[in-house]
C-alpha cells in the first residue's frame, strides 16, 4: 500500500486505558480498567459473557458516558463526541454486525465515506468480492457471513490508525469464519487491532497481545502465547478449556 | 433509605391532616385575598374556583398514578374524566336516575370501557401509546362537538339535570356543601392512589416505568400490572368528573378536548411527577391560575403595553406554556423540588 | 357518481395536507424519538405567514404570483422555525424523551395562543387568485381548481422529500440515523446536524401544509394545525413511525376513510371511523403499515 500517513511509533502504545469507570443505569459495569494496546498489533480483549468487553468498546468510542482517561495517540478521548472520536482515524466493527438492513451495500459503505479521505473501494472490493457483486442489494437480505463481511468493510474503507471489532465470528458457520479471518489478517496488515471474541482459537491465531476481564477488571494482561501455553491459567480466566 | 421514608411518613400524614382540615374550613372564613379572588373566600364565587381546584387536584393525582408511577404516557386521560362528567349527566337526564347511583353506574361503566380501551392501547408503548390513547379521547372529543346522534348537546353542552340533584347539592347557595363534598373525594383519591403506589403493585409500577424488561425477567407480566394503574387512573377520573359537574352546573364539551389533556399533564409536571402530593398541588394551582389569569390578563397594566405585547400577554395559555417551557428546561421535576431545595437550605443553615 | 369523484378529490386534497403536517412528525420521531406537540404550531405559521404576505404585500398585482411568494415565504419561515426550535430548545433535553415532549406541548399551548393574541380566534380568508374558485371537469365531475391545486403541491412535496432522502448525503445520514443513530455516529458522522435538518425540513413541510390548509380550509385560525395534528398522528402510527412511504400511504387511508364516512353516513362519524382504523391497524400490526419495528 502506497498510503501517505504518519508512520506509528511502534514503541508507542497507540491506546492507553487508565482507570476506566463506567455506569450502565445503576450497574458499574467496569471497575477501574487499566491496560495498553500496543501499534501496529493486535491485542485480544477476551472473558466471559457480561464482563465488560463490549462496553470497553463502547465507551472507548464515547457511546458510553466513562470516567477515567481514554488516550488514542496523545488525545483523551473521554467526553469528546463520538463522530469526532471516529475521526481521530477509529473504525468500528460492532458486535452484532449492525449494517443499516434498510440501505443497499453500496448506500451503508458511501455512508461510511470521509471527508479529506479517499475511499479505498478497490481495497474493500478485491478482500470481499461478494460486496461488489451485491452493490444494488438491501443489507438486510444479505446473510451473515455476508453482513459481517460489510460491517467490516465499512471499518476498512477508510486508511484508519485503530480497528476495535466486536465478535466478528460470532453465529457464523466454521467455514465462514476461516474465509472471515483470513480476510482479516490480509486487510489489518500493520493497522492496530482491539478485538473482542469468545473463540479463543480465533484469538490465538490472530493476536500477539490478550486482555483478559472478569468482572469489570483487568485480570491478565501479556502476551497471547503466554496465555495459551498455560492452559489452567486460561481456563480458570475464560472458563474454556482449550482443546 | 426505609428508615427516612417511614420517619417522613407520620409528618405527612400529620401535614396532610392539617393541610384538608384548613381546606375544610375554607369557605367558613371571611378573608379576603386581594389579586387572587375576588371577593372573601366564603363567596360562592371563590368557593366555586377554589373547589374546581380540588378537583384537577384529584384529577391530576389520578393522572399521576398512571405517568407519573407507571411512567404511562397517556395523552387521552381527559377521556375518562369527560365520560365522567357526561355519563353521569346523560344518565340524569335521559332514564332519569338520581345523582349518586347514576355517578355509581358511570364509574362502574367508565371502568369497563377503560379495561377495553387500556387493552388495545397498551398493545404498544412509549409515545404510540400517548398518540394511540390521544386518538381514542379525540374521536370522543369529535363525538360530543359534532354530535350526530343528537346526545350531547355539541359546544354548548349540557346543562346539570337539577331536579335528579339532591336537594343539599343544589343552587349556588349549597355550593359549599359541593365543595366539601369535592375536598372528600379529593382526600379519598389521594388515600386510594396513596394505598395503591405504596403496595406491592405500586413498586412493580414503578419498576416498570423505570425498566420494563427487567419486571418481564422476574416472571411478572407488566401487561396486566399497567391496565391495572390504567383502570385505577381511569376510575379515579370519572370520580372526579362527576363531581366537576356539580360545580360548574353542566357538562361542556371543553372537558373532552385534547387540550384538556395537554392541561393534565400541565398540572402533573407542574407539580411534581411520581409525588402524589405534588400533583395534588400542581392540579390545585393550576386549577385557580387558569380560571385567575384571565383577569391578570385583562388588567389595566397589560392594556397599556403596545399591541404586539399586550395581545399574546392578554392570552393566558400563552403565559401558561411559556411557563410550561421554563419549567422543563429550568426545573424538571416541578414546584416539588424547589419545596425540597428550600427544606434543604432550611436544615443546612 | 359526480358526487363520489367529487369526495374523493377532496379526501386526496386532504390526504396531501395530512401528509405534509405528518411527513415531519414522522421522521422527526423516526430519526430522534421526539413527538413534536408544536409540529401542529408551525402549520399555523405557514398559514398565517401566507396571509400576511397575501394581505400586505401589494406591490404584486397579479395575486397568482402573490401566492407564489406567499407559498415560498411561508416554506422559508417554516423551515427556519423548525431548526431554530431544535437548536434552541430540544436541543437542551437530549436523551430525556418524556421531558422533551412536555417541552413541545408548552411550546404549542404557547404558540397558538399567541397566534389568537396577534391576529384573534376568527378565521382569516386568504385573499386568493380567481383561479382557484373555479373548476375544472374530471370524469363529468366539476372539481374546484384549488383542490387539484393542494394535490398538485403535496405531490411535488412528496416527491421532492422522497428524492431528498434518495439521491442527497444528508437523506442518506438521515435513513441511516432513523435505523441506528449510533452506528452512524460511529462511523464518523454528525448525526445532531441532521436533528436540526430533519425539525427544518419537517416544519418547511408543515408551513406549505399550513399555507394550503388556509386554502383548503376557508381560511387560518390559531388551532387549525393543532386540530389537525390528532389526525396526523394516527396516519404516523398507521403509517409506521420513520417511514416516509408509510406516511403517504397512511394519509389516503385517513383522510378517504374520514370523508366518505362523513359524506356517506354521517358528519363527525368519519373521524370516529378513523380511530377505529387505528385501533384495527393496531391489533394485526403494532408497527404500522409499512414501518419496521414496533416503537
Amino acid at each position: 500500500m502506497t498510503m501517505s500517513m504518519t508512520l506509528p511509533d511502534p514503541s508507542e502504545p497507540l491506546l492507553v486505558y487508565e482507570d476506566l469507570n463506567v455506569w450502565r443505569g445503576e450497574a458499574h459495569v467496569l471497575h477501574g480498567v487499566s491496560f495498553t494496546v500496543p501499534t501496529g498489533r493486535v491485542t485480544a480483549l477476551l472473558g466471559r459473557n457480561g464482563v465488560g468487553k463490549t462496553t470497553t468498546l463502547l465507551a472507548t468510542l464515547g457511546l458510553l458516558p466513562a470516567g477515567g482517561r481514554v488516550s488514542f495517540a496523545g488525545t483523551d478521548l473521554i467526553g469528546l463526541p463520538t463522530h469526532m472520536i471516529a475521526r481521530l482515524g477509529i473504525g468500528y466493527v460492532p458486535e452484532d454486525r449492525e449494517v443499516f438492513s434498510g440501505l443497499t451495500v453500496e448506500e451503508n459503505l458511501r455512508l461510511a465515506e470521509r471527508q479529506g479521505e479517499k475511499p479505498r473501494y478497490h481495497l474493500v472490493f478485491e478482500l470481499f468480492p461478494d460486496l461488489a457483486l451485491r452493490r444494488r442489494q438491501t443489507a438486510g437480505t444479505l446473510s451473515g457471513g455476508q453482513q459481517q463481511m460489510l460491517s467490516l468493510a465499512r471499518a476498512l474503507l477508510n486508511p484508519n490508525r485503530l480497528l476495535l471489532i466486536d465478535e466478528p465470528t460470532k453465529g457464523l458457520a466454521p467455514i465462514v469464519v476461516e474465509n472471515l479471518i483470513e480476510a482479516l489478517s490480509k486487510a489489518v496488515g500493520e493497522t492496530t487491532v482491539v478485538l473482542v471474541e469468545q473463540n479463543l482459537g480465533v484469538a490465538a491465531e490472530v493476536a500477539e497481545q490478550a486482555v483478559v476481564l472478569d468482572e469489570g477488571r483487568v485480570v491478565f494482561s501479556g502476551p497471547m502465547r503466554q496465555l495459551v501455553a498455560d492452559s489452567d491459567l486460561a481456563g480458570r480466566l475464560l472458563g474454556v478449556s482449550i482443546r | 433509605m426505609r428508615l427516612r421514608a417511614n420517619a417522613g411518613t407520620d409528618r405527612t400524614v400529620a401535614v396532610f391532616v392539617g393541610l384538608a382540615g384548613l381546606l375544610a374550613l375554607l369557605p367558613t372564613l371571611d378573608l379576603t385575598i386581594p389579586g387572587i379572588f375576588n371577593g372573601p373566600l366564603s363567596s360562592p364565587g371563590t368557593i366555586q374556583v377554589v373547589g374546581i381546584g380540588l378537583v384537577f387536584a384529584a384529577l391530576a393525582v389520578s393522572y399521576d398514578v398512571l405517568f407519573g408511577y407507571t411512567g404511562l404516557l397517556s395523552f387521552g386521560h381527559a377521556l375518562p374524566f369527560a365520560l365522567g362528567v357526561y355519563g353521569t349527566n346523560l344518565l340524569m337526564l335521559r332514564s332519569g336516575m338520581d345523582y349518586l347511583p347514576a355517578a355509581v353506574v358511570t364509574l362502574v361503566g367508565v371502568v369497563a370501557v377503560s379495561v377495553v380501551l387500556g387493552s388495545v392501547a397498551l398493545r404498544t408503548g412509549g409515545i404510540a401509546f400517548a398518540m394511540v390513547t390521544l386518538a381514542f379521547a379525540e374521536s370522543f372529543s369529535i363525538l360530543v362537538l359534532t354530535d350526530p346522534f343528537r346526545l350531547f348537546g355539541g359546544e354548548e353542552g349540557l346543562p346539570l339535570a337539577v331536579e335528579h340533584v339532591p336537594e343539599a347539592f343544589r343552587g349556588v347557595a349549597n355550593v359549599r356543601n359541593i365543595y366539601w363534598l369535592a375536598l372528600s373525594f379529593l382526600v379519598g383519591t389521594f388515600l386510594v392512589a396513596r394505598r395503591a403506589t405504596t403496595s406491592r403493585a405500586g413498586r412493580v409500577w414503578e419498576a416498570i416505568r423505570e425498566n420494563e424488561a427487567r419486571v418481564e425477567l422476574l416472571g411478572l407480566r407488566p401487561f396486566v400490572f399497567k391496565l391495572a394503574a390504567f383502570v385505577l387512573a381511569s376510575g379515579l377520573a370519572a370520580g372526579a368528573g362527576a363531581i366537576h359537574l356539580l360545580l360548574v352546573r353542566g357538562a361542556t364539551a371543553g372537558v373532552t378536548t385534547a387540550d384538556f389533556t395537554l392541561a393534565l399533564l400541565v398540572m402533573v409536571v407542574l407539580g411534581g411527577p411520581g409525588r402524589l402530593w405534588g400533583a395534588a398541588i400542581g392540579g390545585f394551582v393550576y386549577g385557580i391560575l387558569t380560571l385567575r389569569l384571565s383577569v391578570v390578563a385583562t388588567s389595566h397594566v397589560v392594556a397599556s403595553l403596545p399591541h404586539w405585547l399586550a395581545g399574546p400577554l392578554s392570552e393566558p395559555l400563552f403565559v401558561l406554556g411559556v411557563v410550561f417551557v421554563l419549567l422543563v428546561l429550568f426545573l424538571p421535576g416541578g414546584l416539588v423540588t424547589l419545596f425540597d431545595r428550600l427544606v434543604g437550605r432550611l436544615r443546612r443553615s | 357518481m359526480t358526487t363520489f369523484i367529487l369526495i374523493t378529490v377532496t379526501g386526496l386534497g386532504l390526504a396531501g395536507l395530512y401528509f405534509l403536517l405528518a411527513s415531519g412528525l414522522s421522521l422527526i420521531f423516526g430519526l430522534m424519538h421526539v413527538l413534536n406537540l408544536a409540529h401542529g404550531a408551525l402549520f399555523g405559521l405557514g398559514g398565517y405567514t401566507a396571509w400576511l404576505v397575501m394581505d400586505r404585500l401589494s406591490v404584486v398585482h397579479d395575486p397568482g404570483l402573490r401566492f407564489v411568494i406567499a407559498l415560498l415565504v411561508a416554506a422559508a419561515v417554516g423551515f427556519g422555525a423548525g431548526g431554530v426550535m431544535e437548536r434552541a430548545l430540544i436541543r437542551r433535553l437530549y436523551g430525556r424523551l418524556v421531558d422533551q415532549v412536555l417541552l413541545t406541548v408548552g411550546l404549542g399551548l404557547a404558540l397558538v395562543a399567541l397566534f389568537g393574541g396577534l391576529w384573534g380566534y376568527d378565521p382569516l380568508v386568504l385573499d386568493q387568485p380567481r383561479w382557484f374558485g373555479e373548476v375544472t371537469h374530471v370524469l363529468g365531475a366539476r372539481i374546484p381548481n384549488s383542490r387539484l391545486l393542494i394535490l398538485l403541491v403535496a405531490l411535488a412535496s412528496f416527491g421532492g422529500l422522497l428524492l431528498f432522502l434518495d439521491r442527497t448525503r444528508h437523506g442518506l445520514v438521515i435513513r441511516a440515523g432513523v435505523e441506528n443513530p449510533n452506528m452512524v455516529r460511529a462511523l464518523g458522522i454528525d448525526v445532531e446536524r441532521s436533528f436540526t435538518l430533519v425539525f427544518a425540513v419537517g416544519g418547511m413541510l408543515a408551513a406549505i401544509g399550513g399555507t394550503l390548509g388556509a386554502v383548503f380550509f376557508n381560511g387560518i385560525s390559531p388551532a387549525l394545525g393543532t386540530n389537525q395534528l390528532v389526525f396526523a398522528f394516527i396516519v404516523v402510527v398507521i403509517g409506521g413511525m420513520g417511514s416516509v412511504a408509510g406516511t403517504a400511504l397512511g394519509a389516503l387511508l385517513v383522510a378517504l376513510t374520514q370523508q366518505y364516512v362523513n359524506f356517506y353516513a354521517a358528519t363527525g362519524l368519519g373521524d370516529v371511523a378513523v380511530v377505529f382504523l387505528l385501533a384495527l391497524v393496531l391489533m394485526i400490526r403494532p408497527q404500522g403499515l409499512l414501518g419496521k419495528v414496533a416503537p
